[in-house]
C-alpha cells in the first residue's frame, strides 16, 4: 500500500509544481488529502479554471468517500465526538479499504483485542498514509524544481496514465465499463463547454449510463442476493 | 490568495463527504439508489479524465483518432493490459510512458 502511495504523491507534488507555488502546492496535501482529487486539480489549475470549478470537481470525484463514511459510521457509532472528526479527517480509499477489513473481521470473530481496538488500528493506518502521502508530496516538490523536464517527454501523460490504473480495477462488470466508456466518450464531445464544466457534465452522464445499464443488462445471478458488486465492493481487501 | 480560499474551499467540500455519513448515522440511511448512484462516480470520473488525457492533450485542442498519428493511443493501451494483469500504478505508467517514447522514436 505504502509502496503505491509514494510514486502516487511524488506524481502530485511534480504535477502541482507546474501550476502553483511550492507553498499551496505542499499545502494541498494536508487540506485535502485526497490523491486523485489533488492530481485532477493539478491539472485544473495548469488551465487555469474558475475556483468554483475546482471545487465542484473536487465534490464530484470525491463523491464516493459517502460510501464509505456510510459503511464505516455503524462501527464508529460508540466513539466519542473527537474520534469521528479525526477518523473521518484520514478517511482516504487506501484508509477505507485497510481498516474496513479489520472492522468486518473484529465484527465476525470473536471481540477481543481486534475488535476494540479496531478504532486506533485505524488510526494507526490514517496517520501512516497521512505522513507518506505529506514526505511524499514535498518529496516530489523538492525533485522537480531542480529538474528541467522537456515537454517531449510527454510527463502530462502521467496523469491520465495513473488514472488507467487506479479505473481498471474497478471495472469488474459491464455496468462499470459503461459508465467509464459513456464518460470518456461524453468527455471528449463536450470538451468545448466553458468553465471546464464538460468533465462534470460527462461523469453526471456516465454514471447515468452505469445506472441504466445495470438496469437494462441480464444480471449475471438471479436478483434474489444484493445488488451485483460495484466500484465500492471492488476495493482491495474489503471481501 | 483566491488559490488559499480555492484550497479551503476543496477542503471543506472533501472533509464534508468523508464526515457526512460518520456524524449523522442513524438519522438518514442511505437509499440503495442513491448507493448505486454513488458507485459509479469514480469509474465515470476517471474515464472522463483518460479520455480526454489520451485524445485531448492540451498542447494540441485537435482530436486525433488514428492510432498512428496519436501515439498516446497505443502507449495507453499497453497501460491498460498492464493495469489489468498487475493491478498496480508504477507498473502501469511505467509501461505506458516508456511505450509512448519508443514510439515516438520509431515512428516520430
Amino acid at each position: 500500500m505504502l509502496t503505491s502511495d509514494l510514486p502516487f504523491g511524488m506524481l502530485y507534488g511534480a504535477l502541482a509544481l507546474t501550476a502553483l507555488p511550492p507553498l499551496p502546492s505542499l499545502a494541498m496535501s494536508s487540506i485535502v488529502f485526497a490523491g486523485s482529487a489533488q492530481l485532477l486539480a493539478a491539472q485544473l489549475f495548469a488551465s487555469a479554471t474558475p475556483g468554483f470549478i475546482i471545487i465542484l470537481t473536487t465534490l464530484v470525484v470525491n463523491l464516493r468517500h459517502f460510501l464509505y463514511g456510510a459503511s464505516f459510521a455503524p462501527h464508529l457509532r460508540h466513539l466519542p465526538a473527537g474520534w469521528k472528526w479525526l477518523i473521518a479527517y484520514l478517511l482516504t480509499d487506501e484508509a477505507y479499504a485497510i481498516a474496513i477489513t479489520r472492522f468486518n473481521r473484529s465484527q465476525a470473530g470473536s471481540q477481543g483485542a481486534a475488535g476494540t481496538n479496531a478504532h486506533w488500528y485505524t488510526l494507526g493506518t490514517g496517520l501512516t498514509l497521512w505522513i507518506s502521502w505529506q514526505i511524499s508530496t514535498a518529496a516530489g516538490i523538492l525533485l522537480i524544481s531542480r529538474l528541467e523536464i522537456p515537454e517531449a517527454w510527454g510527463l502530462d501523460f502521467v496523469l491520465p496514465l495513473t488514472f488507467i490504473a487506479l479505473l481498471v480495477p474497478l471495472l469488474s462488470e459491464k455496468a462499470s465499463w459503461m459508465a467509464a466508456l459513456a464518460a470518456g466518450v461524453m468527455a471528449i464531445v463536450l470538451a468545448a463547454l466553458p468553465l471546464k464544466l464538460g468533465l462534470i457534465a460527462a461523469t453526471l452522464i456516465g454514471v447515468l449510463a452505469g445506472v441504466g445499464a445495470e438496469r437494462l443488462l441480464p444480471a449475471r445471478r438471479p436478483p434474489a442476493r444484493r445488488p451485483p458488486a460495484r466500484a465500492d465492493d471492488a476495493l482491495p481487501g474489503e471481501k | 490568495m483566491t488559490v488559499w480560499l480555492i484550497l479551503i474551499g476543496m477542503g471543506l467540500v472533501t472533509y464534508a463527504t468523508r464526515l457526512a455519513f460518520i456524524l449523522f448515522i442513524g438519522r438518514v440511511d442511505v437509499p440503495e439508489s442513491v448507493r448505486g448512484l454513488l458507485g459509479f462516480v469514480p469509474p465515470a470520473v476517471l474515464g472522463a479524465i483518460i479520455f480526454m488525457g489520451v485524445l485531448l492533450p492540451d498542447s494540441e485542442a485537435v482530436l486525433v483518432l488514428s492510432p498512428l498519428e496519436n501515439l498516446r493511443i497505443p502507449a495507453a493501451g499497453l497501460a491498460i493490459f498492464v493495469a489489468w494483469r498487475t493491478k498496480k500504478i508504477l507498473p502501469t505508467i511505467v509501461a505506458g510512458i516508456v511505450s509512448l517514447w519508443i514510439l515516438q522514436a520509431v515512428l516520430g
